[in-house]
């Protein structure tokens, strides 16, 4: 049995599992591009013929279609078959990249029992992950950051499958209490830990499922899933249902002791990403609609091009293309005959979707009333979002740093759970707020949103980028800030809520390129209509 | 492709199991949303749900599964004579599908190659006295959706580009399903799904150890575990058969509509489409009760699913519109 704490060895074992039952849908693996990402691909031979995807795949590609180019040189339709037929194993590289609509197809077909999919997340950033849908559909996921390549062993030779494996009844209620303590709602966790178990012991050459098994196939297939950290040992365990029947008494696992063999694999940033509320939002490409040159929106005059990406003909412009050269290319009385060259397609403009960034002061004492205010909104602006295509997110600056309390979202649902409750008070770190702003800002470009910022708030910056109250430098730190704003083009908005108007607002306004909104006492039906208009100008 | 998961099997969720039931007797409902979490079933129930249709009579070879050859479109050539027995269509329509796909379009092969002016039917000709099934359906792009409503709102499919001139029938029952979580859905796009149903996973140790149990015995020991289960959705089957049957007898009375109004109307929902809706539900559900008349009873258990997803949102209540339109059945029609 390979070391299970390195996770090139769980990988390992991870791949030899799914090739003695594909139903486990495959690996995840996150790794940038690299030596020890190559070894691991190496290693894939049990899985049989690999099939390479890439996020740019249209459906033509996937499901095939008419080969256009091939058709129209040989005079008769030449069909070609799609990826998705071909047997065997599938590579999703680039998943990070994966857009929504082919994380579902995908989906599907692995539903529909394609597969096994091995899926390369190659993310740098905390907010690039692969699609949701697909993660959910397979049994396992390794991430490899940091493994070095010394050492790094080779995939152990797969026995035959055994045809039955028995499973004991007591097991079942182990996985499940335990995908509860873990926070893990969906069927297919202890479905795939079942299965995990099963082939486990098939490995090990044994027709029967053992505490180890089941010890070890939660450890790789829930600890990744776990969305809140297990209660702590003073709660009492959940009770027994019925008593074991005398046959069974050996396979009886302490609860705690599976508890603690998925404990140990835990993500070790599970907590900070339960405190960023990361992990229900981390949908690869987003919601927001990427914007597609060539599929719709408003018509731009055609221009010549092949047929890949989903491109639609421009059938008048290409007939437009090829009828001068009729006379020449034609046999008398035939049939137009149009070659590739003449092919235009169509092109459209697409506005794509905004991204509203409310960067809230949350210092002082009227921190709670202004956060409670953008609170509302917030939740104001997205129950008329649809329409207006927006999306929101909400940044709090207070103390040394600034927190993402919303990451961006159109869903109404979501934000009410977020913004739940809200801390406040401390000093006013205006540049890190902005630069937190930024920091959205940048990623929301990259999923092809169009961000805007909302500065609310009432004071002056006193406390730096580096946490020091040192009010000049926070103030030169703040203009920074703006100018950076400024810089990377996005619009921006600075709403000054105080009873007085605070000029330094208005300077950094004007550094942002944005307007200034005085609103003292400004109320979330006030904020969002001002915002609203402020925005449409 | 294998079997799908036997509705019967499914265990608990019974709102929604109910809502499928409720469709699959009165297509005119018009169709169901689930709304849930990841790995509730929802897809499952979905799938599950086609295998009990009954068939349906078609034109062998029409693209838009024409009962007569009356109402076979001009456009559609070599359809066989008389008409053959067929499962009723459940056409999926995937994320991120073009509208060409959806709508048909110019059939480019036919064009380039023969020179012919053809008409390539899309997923709605496919769809036609079916099911469209959508998943993650609050994640469509605008202009499908926007497309999706027009012809849902029409029953008939109008295309007009790259020269063709192509009107089909197009009715169909659209079932959609999604994560909350992810985004919300257009109001006038709730507004069409007749009812919405609402999932999470299950609480309590027990059912979902079953859940489990049962979901392993089919993919593990599949033809067993299809045959254990078949007589129960044959009876699921008979009994949606019986209750369509039942349906042109039973009438509302003047209590139940006054009742359904007086609801809709505390509830504030937007249109008449609610009451049409839920008269429509209570009728349905009397009928797979096999109970001879609508009653108060009937439109109590089938509200909220009729009505749930057409209140006014307000983003400040934080109970959900269940609890909203749990609470007003309760007051009026105590």
């Amino acid at each position: 049995m390979p070391d299970l704490t390195q996770p090139y060895d769980r990988a390992l074992l991870a791949v030899t599992l799914v090739a003695m039952d594909p139903g486990l849908g495959g690996v995840a693996v996150r790794a940038r591009a690299g030596p020890v990402r190559n070894a691991l691909a190496g290693q894939l031979a049990p899985w049989g013929r690999l099939t390479r995807l890439h996020p740019g795949l249209t459906d033509d590609d996937l499901f095939g279609g008419l080969d256009l180019t091939a058709t129209l040189t040989a005079g008769q339709p030449v069909l070609r078959p799609g990826l998705l037929s071909r047997a065997g194993a599938f590579e999703l590289t680039m998943a990070e990249r994966c857009p929504v609509g082919l994380a579902a197809r995908l989906s599907l077909a692995l539903d529909q029992g394609a597969g096994p999919l091995v899926m390369w997340d190659e993310g740098a950033e905390e907010d690039e992950r692969a699609p949701v849908a697909l993660a959910e559909r397979l049994a396992f996921a390794v991430d490899l950051t940091g493994v070095g390549v010394a050492g790094l062993g080779a995939v152990a030779p797969a026995p035959a499958r055994l045809t039955h494996v028995a499973l004991p009844d007591s097991a079942l209620t182990d996985i499940i209490s335990l995908c509860g303590r873990l926070g893990i709602d969906s069927a297919r966790a202890p479905l795939f830990a079942l299965r995990c178990a099963r082939a486990l012991a098939a490995l090990g050459g044994r027709d029967a499922v053992t505490p180890d098994d089941i010890a070890i196939a939660a450890a790789l297939t829930l600890a990744h899933r776990a969305t809140q950290l297990p209660p702590d040992d003073a709660e009492p365990p959940p009770p027994e249902e019925d008593q074991p029947r005398p046959e069974e008494q050996d396979l009886i696992i302490p609860q705690d002791l599976l508890l603690e063999a998925v404990k140990a694999f835990l993500p070790p940033d599970l907590l900070a990403r339960l405190a960023a509320g990361q992990l229900r939002t981390a949908r690869g490409s987003g919601t927001g609609a990427v914007k597609k040159g060539n599929r719709r929106g408003r018509p731009l005059p055609a221009r010549p091009g092949g047929l890949t990406g989903g491109a639609r003909i421009d059938l008048v412009a290409t007939l437009r293309a090829a009828a001068p050269w009729q006379p020449m290319r034609r046999a008398p009385g035939g049939p137009l005959r149009i070659l590739p060259a003449d092919l235009r397609v169509k092109r459209f403009e697409d506005r794509s979707d905004r991204l509203l960034i409310f960067a809230v002061d949350a210092s002082g004492s009227q921190a709670l009333t202004r956060l409670a205010e953008a609170k509302g909104a917030v939740e104001l602006l997205l129950a008329q979002a649809y329409a207006r295509r927006d999306h929101v997110a909400l940044i709090a600056f207070r103390g040394t740093g600034a927190e993402v309390l919303l990451p961006p979202t159109r869903s109404l649902v979501q934000t009410k759970r977020r913004l739940a409750a809200l801390p406040g008070g401390g000093g006013t770190p205006l540049a890190a707020g902005l630069m937190a702003a930024l920091a959205q800002a940048d990623g929301a470009r990259r999923r092809g949103l169009t961000p805007t910022i909302a500065l609310l708030t009432d004071g002056r910056a006193n406390i730096a980028l580096d946490g020091r109250a040192d009010r000049p430098q926070a103030a030169a730190d703040a203009l920074t800030a703006a100018r950076a704003l400024r810089a990377a083009g996005a619009a921006a908005l600075v709403i000054d809520t105080g009873q007085r108007a605070e000029p330094q607002l208005a300077t950094l306004a004007r550094a942002m390129g944005g307007a200034y909104l005085a609103l003292p006492r400004a109320d979330a039906q006030t904020l969002s209509r001002s915002l609203s208009a402020a925005l449409d100008a | 492709m294998r079997q799908p998961f036997p509705f019967s099997a499914i265990v608990g969720q019974d709102e929604m199991k109910r809502a499928m039931i409720l469709t699959a007797i009165d297509a005119g409902l018009g169709g169901v949303l689930v709304f849930g979490d990841r790995g509730t079933g929802k897809s499952t129930a979905v799938r599950a749900l086609a295998a009990l249709l009954p068939p349906i009579m078609v034109v062998p070879g029409c693209p838009v599964n024409s009962e007569t050859q009356a109402d076979v479109p001009a456009w559609a050539d070599a359809t066989g004579k008389g008409t053959i027995s067929v499962p009723t269509p459940v056409v999926d329509l995937p994320l991120g599908v073009t509208e060409d796909r959806v709508t048909g379009a110019l059939d480019i092969e036919r064009a380039l190659t023969r020179g012919e002016k053809a008409f390539q039917p899309g997923l709605l000709a496919r769809a036609n006295r079916g099911y469209l099934y959508i998943d993650e359906v609050n994640l469509l792009e605008d202009h499908i959706v926007d497309l999706l409503l027009d012809v849902a709102a029409s029953g008939e499919n109008v295309v007009e580009r790259e020269g063709l001139s192509i009107r089909h029938a197009a009715r169909f029952v659209l079932v959609g399903s999604g994560n909350p979580e992810e985004g919300e859905l257009r109001p006038q796009l709730l507004d069409r799904f007749g009812l919405s149903v609402e999932v999470t996973s299950p609480r309590d140790i027990d059912t979902r150890v079953e859940v489990i149990r049962r979901r392993d015995a089919y993919d593990t020991d599949h033809a067993a575990f299809m045959l254990r289960w078949q007589a129960e959705d044959a009876a699921i089957r008979d009994r949606i058969l019986g209750a369509r049957a039942a349906l042109k007898g039973l009438k509302a009375g003047d209590k139940v509509l006054r009742d359904v109004a007086e609801l809709c109307l505390a509830l504030g929902a937007d249109g008449l489409r609610g009451e049409l809706t839920l008269v429509r539900a209570a009728r349905a559900y009397a009928a797979w009760r096999d109970d001879t008349a609508i009653t108060r009873a009937h439109v109590r258990d089938v509200a909220a699913l009729a009505l749930r997803h057409r209140l006014r949102r307000d983003p400040l209540d934080e109970a959900g519109s269940t609890a909203r339109v749990g609470r007003v059945v309760e007051e009026v029609l105590a």
